[in-house]
């Protein structure tokens, strides 16, 4: 994981990165902080789709906000080539990063302006971008909408939010995001609100764009199967942490991590059923308890003491393929 | 249409069940300014007693509406236009006001998405047992509160939790204690409706697979509605697929999922990526779900099929003009699409 800067296929690094949100109503005396995120450390690549996965409070979208800068990080850097996003302070320069770091969310319902038309939401970025001359805005608004599927774009230009389904929505959104050309999209739970059967269609979208436009991906979600689907590559997230982290097929096909491997029997599998693997019910990891070792340990079926006491790090158990587990049987 | 049915769609799957309800020929409607949405359009359904029914289908299909016309829960401008809601043979939508409430929780309960946010945040969730349990019966509080603390031990969860308030539980304990609470009173029918949408995998799996030893144990029917069809197909014993507001096709689970027949079936399960087998490039399902108000002629699924082709003219005209009428093609498996009724 060193040698960051001689990649040039490295859009965006992530290193070390640390979000603490203190916990409200604790006493001013016995303050308490959460540990959302705690010491992520990943890079995203030209053309490639990389999954983050994990469980509602995993930290997974915010992970994404600290890189887009909705967050402040309370530690760690994120490098966008090179640069330190953090330093970057100035309206314009914080206005060049976020044309090139786009984000999009998972409610194509709230994050479009009701009043106003699709061709507004398109035009608006190239404009305050100055991506293309004013007279040419209509045409590359077109373009846009034509280049996620939505046609006859000069149709779907002129209507309102109201009058488009969600997967046009969200179609929207991802034009809006492609408008100033950016190098990365932080996609969070993208298709989450969406019908099962317009889900694929913004996953292939996803698909064409990583490999069209060679934009570095990161994919938001909790479903593996979406990942194994779109990602290159695959991050667990639990408590705040990457516990797994390597090759999709590798992390899902061959999982080391115990928790990667309960998030897997979860998902529904029409050819077991649902009594193939039982699930012994235990509690969540509580991230405002500072632990030393395991966050996991207390739901792990082959936790011993020395997973409470000793710090767990990310170790590569196979080529590329990192593990935040000693114990795991790397062979199973 | 209903002749066709008779034994049918209507009929339990397994042998010796008896039917506990019927929807026969259900039409409901939104009445908004004079406009007429047909949400639920001749739905024929049954649920035998001690089975487990899936209905599946997309955002707008009817399904929650279904759940809401057995629970008699539709206010305007929603109404039931025609048909019958039977439970025990008895139609629900002749009941007074006072026979519904008393139905209620008594005879069916249901468990829906945002139930876990229908607790009342100011009251212990064993005094919302409490207020629940004396509507219905003459019972002490103690008694009640007893009678709670075991249902939450039913459901997986600490008997002390009935002196927790809601906010002092996670969604997924809040959710245990909604279905502990539909089944306080010992009810013949569970509605479930995307009960555990908002939760994660790994808790949805847990509360299942609960509610399930649950059902084998108490022999309740439950009524489970999603769009999650690799769930359903896991959980039910019998599978309904809805599409703009109609049951396009119904079979046992394991039939449904090893032969689906309607392509609007097919284009579902081709719409979930699996985490095993050779990883291939999926189409899904074209288009968007219709508008209501405005469904389109003959088929409704025909604007988004890809069966459907004018180079094949006749069967085309049918497909743009014509209804499909539900058929049986199989013992128990029924379709309703002129791909399986053109000889």
């Amino acid at each position: 994981m060193s040698a960051v800067a001689v990649e040039p296929d490295r859009t965006l690094d992530v290193r070390g990165l640390s979000k603490t949100f203190p916990v409200p109503g604790a006493s001013l005396l016995h303050r308490q902080t959460l540990r959302a995120v705690d010491d992520v450390t990943f890079a995203l690549k030209q053309g490639t789709v990389t999954a983050l996965v994990g469980e509602s409070g995993s930290g997974k979208s915010t992970v994404a906000r600290l890189i887009s800068r909705l967050y402040t990080p309370t530690g760690g850097s994120i490098l966008y080539r090179g640069e330190d996003v953090g330093a970057m302070h100035g309206k314009e320069e914080l206005l060049r990063y976020r044309s090139r770091v786009q984000m999009i969310f998972q409610d194509p319902f709230s994050s479009l302006n009701p009043a106003k038309r699709v061709d507004y939401h398109v035009a608006r970025p190239l404009l305050i971008h100055k991506i293309v001359p004013r007279a040419d805005v209509p045409d590359r608004v077109h373009e846009l909408l034509d280049s996620v599927g939505l046609v006859p774009a000069q149709e779907i230009a002129k209507k309102y939010p109201h009058e488009l389904s969600g997967g046009q929505r969200q179609r929207v959104a991802i034009a809006r995001a492609l408008a100033v050309e950016p190098e990365v999209i932080l996609a969070d739970e993208p298709t989450s609100m969406l019908d099962v059967s317009i889900r694929l269609g913004i996953l292939n979208l996803i698909l064409d764009l990583k490999r069209g436009r060679n934009i570095a991906f990161l994919y938001v979600t909790h479903d593996l199967a979406s990942a194994r689907y779109v990602a290159d590559d695959v991050m667990v997230m639990y408590a705040g942490q990457i516990v797994e982290h390597g090759p999709t097929d590798e992390v899902l096909q061959r999982p080391m991590h115990p928790y990667t491997k309960l998030l897997l029997s979860a998902v529904p599998n029409p050819n077991a059923g649902l009594h193939s693997h039982r699930l012994a019910p235990r509690p969540k990891a509580d991230l405002a308890v500072d632990l030393v070792g395991c966050r996991f340990a207390e739901r792990c079926p082959l936790a011993v003491a020395a997973c409470v006491s000793d710090p767990q790090v990310l170790l590569e158990r196979r080529p590329d393929h990192l593990v935040r587990c000693p114990i795991t049987d790397p062979s199973t | 249409m209903t002749g066709v049915l008779e034994g049918g769609v209507g009929s339990p799957s397994a042998v010796g069940q008896e039917t506990l309800v019927e929807l026969r020929e259900l039409v409901v409607d939104y009445v908004l300014g004079g406009r007429h949405i047909r949400a639920v359009d001749h739905v024929n359904l049954s649920i035998g007693s001690g089975e487990i029914v899936g209905l599946a289908g997309e955002s707008g299909c009817g399904k929650s509406t279904i759940a809401n016309a057995v629970m008699q829960l539709l206010r305007p401008p929603a109404q039931v236009t025609s048909g019958q809601v039977l439970f025990r043979g008895q139609d629900l939508t002749k009941l007074s006001t006072e026979e519904v409430r008393q139905f209620r929780w008594q005879n069916v309960s249901m468990v829906f998405q945002s139930a876990m946010n229908s607790l009342n945040p100011l009251m212990r969730v064993g005094d919302q047992f409490v207020d629940m349990m004396k509507a219905h019966r003459k019972i002490s509080k103690s008694d009640a509160l007893a009678r709670a603390a075991t249902l939450m031990e039913l459901v997986g969860m600490d008997r002390s939790h009935v002196r927790s308030y809601p906010h002092e539980l996670s969604g997924g304990m809040r959710q245990r204690t909604v279905v502990a609470m539909a089944l306080a009173l010992g009810p013949e029918l569970m509605i479930m409706d995307e009960p555990t949408t908002a939760l994660d995998v790994v808790v949805q799996r847990e509360i299942l697979q609960r509610v399930q030893d649950l059902q084998q144990d108490l022999g309740f029917a439950v009524l489970f509605i999603t769009h999650d069809l690799s769930l359903l197909v896991e959980f039910s014993n019998r599978i309904a697929i809805m599409y703009a507001g109609e049951i396009v096709e119904a079979a046992p689970s394991d039939e449904l999922f090893r032969r689906p027949l309607h392509p609007y079936t097919v284009g579902l399960m081709s719409s979930f990526p699996s985490l095993s087998g050779p990883l291939e490039r999926m189409a899904g399902i074209t288009g968007s779900p219709p508008d209501l108000g405005n469904p389109p002629s003959g088929c409704r699924f025909h604007t988004r099929c890809s069966h459907c082709d004018p180079a094949g003219r006749a069967l085309y005209a049918r497909q743009t003009t014509e209804r499909p009428v539900l058929r049986e093609v199989e013992p128990g498996h029924f379709v309703a699409c002129h791909l399986l009724d053109t000889p």
